[in-house]
């Protein structure tokens, strides 16, 4: 069975009722002559003979496709004699009879007809309706949780949040930094035209300071939260559940949701405000210097206007969107990380989810504070 | 069958294999010899080396220095395509089945054989419901992704694709391990069967003393760097060696003793048995 020297098997007809086999009749060499052997034909003679003595090499593949071509012209009501087989191949071809005949005698599994478009359209609503209720229930959970740690505050675990706003708060302030501050010359740039076009310069910091303190910073913000540490949880969580943590957890005797979900939303309302103070300065700084290289407006002049025209109102409104944000990116991050089942594929699903979903209802939140707050006036 | 003359042809041989992790030295000069058609077990406290010497068997590591010869090849300095080769001769079985989880039971018996045959989807899939029937297991699961799998199903799943492609030589690491010991036993009567129809040489690393007691031709020990005792497990119970009283003198060791003991005086060479009682 030296697969380096493997010659394909071959088939042969000398005679019309004669079949000459020859070669390696194994997984490799077999290859070869799978298709022929289906249209191999014998004439309706009652006897057929087979010699398989010029046949090298044989294994479980090779002595499956023999036993089915054998099987086939037997089958045609024809008495088929295999000759000049060796004796180990013989026992070999037995062995596979046997296992043919079982498997002829059981009813193949019956695969399962593929569904419907309806019945598609039906199974997904029916999954999307169990998962939102599985997401409230697990909202409920947590307020649970967290009630009872209000209610036994020793229990409480403040290492893992001073962690948690480590990692998701002070090691994303460079790329949060960064990104508001390109966010900032983005729009300081686009207004600029238009700004100049009726000789309203001064009113970039209007544009800028508004636009950015109100919606961009918080939504950039938590869009990037939810990529960078959303995701993170949702991995950290589900390879928990994978390796059968989570229940070793529970019974330990500690509540998993207070020991992942509690300490992380704490952690992010604490830290995603934070983020976006930091996020609202850089992004005016990069308006400021797009304003001074495009509009002459100084940064003096710039931050003069500033103050007048933006209100703490604005910025609070900013501020105040971004602990709502925390609690949609942990919770989101969190219950997908809990419904992982499986293996790594599972994981690296729940974890796409998370990230979709969570930046999905960020944005869907923040439309609503938008409509909550035109219609409060302010 | 392998003929009268190849019997005794080497199918492992290892030689003054030393294997280093920094300064801890797991393997000093380890020499051992695997024949064709036995069943070998590896045998070794934790940390012994038994899993880095599988390791660097199948071409997942490499030793620091010695030489090993796998069915004839050395594995020092191998090509790419020769290695390609190789392994295809050689069937391996890890501890959590390894089983590619995105893939049904099926498709993964099936995969080997996609790769690197020419054979047509519908037949691959006939010969992996038969590799499949082969370890036992029911028609049925071969439509299951392994997550669904207990762990007995797990491990014979993972036997029928390392059988895949016929091997020569076929490594089992802990195939008994977290099984009860009714599919322990089936198991056991497995790999036997195996060797018996298809002549193949079995390399195993197992602690469970019912497989070794029944089932394993020779037992090399490994402890402290080096292989302390080889031997079938009757030769092996007769020596002095304290890392290998170990094993027979525990509890468990005697007690898988007797049971061989009775077996051998009540019936010879009949079905295998395991004490029903004996937890796993």
């Amino acid at each position: 069975m030296k697969p380096m020297s493997v010659e394909p098997a071959a088939i042969a007809q000398p005679a019309p009722a004669e079949l000459a086999l020859s070669g390696s009749w194994t997984a490799r060499g077999i290859g070869a002559i799978e298709h022929q052997l289906e249209s191999v034909q014998v004439p309706s003679t009652p006897e057929a003979i087979a010699d398989g003595a010029r046949i090298e090499a044989l294994d479980t593949s090779g002595a499956w496709v023999l036993q089915k071509l054998l099987l086939r012209l037997r089958g045609e009501g024809r008495v088929v004699t295999l000759r000049g087989l060796r004796p180990e191949f013989a026992r070999l071809l037995d062995i596979v009879a046997q296992h043919v005949a079982d498997q002829a005698d059981q009813p193949a599994p019956v695969a399962s007809p593929s569904p419907t478009a309806l019945a598609r359209v039906g199974q997904s609503t029916e999954a999307a309706f169990e998962q939102t209720a599985a997401l409230l229930g697990f909202v409920g959970e947590s307020a649970v949780a967290l009630a009872t740690c209000v209610a036994h505050p020793a229990r409480f675990r403040w290492r893992p949040v001073l962690y948690n706003i480590r990692s998701a708060g002070f090691d994303a302030l460079p790329i949060v930094g960064l990104l508001s501050f390109l966010l900032g010359i983005v729009v300081a740039y686009q207004g600029a035209d238009q700004l100049r076009q009726y000789g309203a310069n001064i009113f970039v910091a209007d544009l800028v300071g508004l636009s950015m303190l109100r919606e961009f910073a918080p939504l950039i913000t938590a869009i990037i939260i939810a990529g960078r540490s959303g995701s993170a949880y949702a991995a950290q969580i589900g390879t928990m559940a994978v390796t059968e943590e989570i229940d070793a957890m529970r019974t330990i005797g500690i509540a998993p949701l207070e020991l992942l979900v509690l300490p992380k939303i704490i952690a992010l309302v604490i830290a995603l405000p934070l983020l976006t103070v930091f996020a609202d300065v850089l992004g005016v700084y990069g308006g400021m210097i797009m304003a001074r290289a495009q509009l002459g407006v100084g940064f003096g002049e710039f931050l003069d206007r500033f103050v007048k025209s933006v209100s703490m109102t604005s910025f609070m409104i900013g501020i105040g969107k971004a602990p709502v944000f925390a609690a949609i990116i942990v919770v989101i991050g969190c219950f997908q990380g809990f419904r992982t089942e499986g293996g790594a594929d599972s994981v690296g699903r729940q974890t796409t989810r998370s990230v979709v979903q969570s930046i999905f209802l960020v944005v869907v939140a923040d439309a609503l504070f938008s409509v909550a707050f035109s219609a409060l006036g302010i | 069958m392998p003929s009268e003359a190849h019997t005794i042809e080497a199918v492992i041989d290892i030689r003054k294999v030393s294997t280093r992790f920094g300064d801890y030295v797991v393997h000093s000069e380890i020499s051992l010899e695997v024949r064709r058609g036995e069943i070998f077990a590896l045998i070794g406290g934790s940390g012994s080396g038994k899993s880095t010497l599988l390791r660097e068997m199948i071409l997942l590591q490499r030793p620091d220095s010695g030489s090993i010869r796998v069915l004839g090849v050395d594995l020092q300095n191998l090509g790419d395509d020769d290695a390609l080769a190789l392994r295809q001769r050689w069937g391996v079985m890890f501890q959590q089945g390894g089983l590619f989880g995105s893939l049904t039971v099926t498709e993964n018996i099936g995969w080997p054989l996609r790769e690197h045959t020419a054979l047509d989807d519908a037949l691959i899939d006939q010969i992996a419901a038969w590799k499949l029937a082969m370890t036992g297991l029911e028609p049925e699961v071969g439509a299951q992704y392994p997550s669904e799998l207990s762990g007995g199903m797990m491990k014979r799943a993972a036997l029928a694709r390392a059988l895949a492609l016929d091997p020569e030589l076929l490594f089992l690491d802990e195939p008994t391990a977290g099984l009860d010991p009714d599919s322990a036993g089936g198991i056991d009567e497995l790999v036997r069967k195996l060797r018996d129809l298809f002549g193949l040489t079995i390399l195993m690393i197992t602690h469970d003393l019912d497989l070794l007691w029944q089932v394993a031709d020779r037992v090399a020990v490994l402890a402290e760097g080096k292989v302390q005792g080889i031997g079938s497990m009757s030769e092996l119970s007769h020596m002095d060696n304290p890392a290998i009283r170990r094993f027979f003198d525990g509890p468990r060791g005697r007690a898988a003793q007797q049971q061989e003991k009775q077996q051998a005086e009540a019936q010879s060479g009949g079905k295998l048995g395991r004490p029903s009682w004996k937890r796993k």
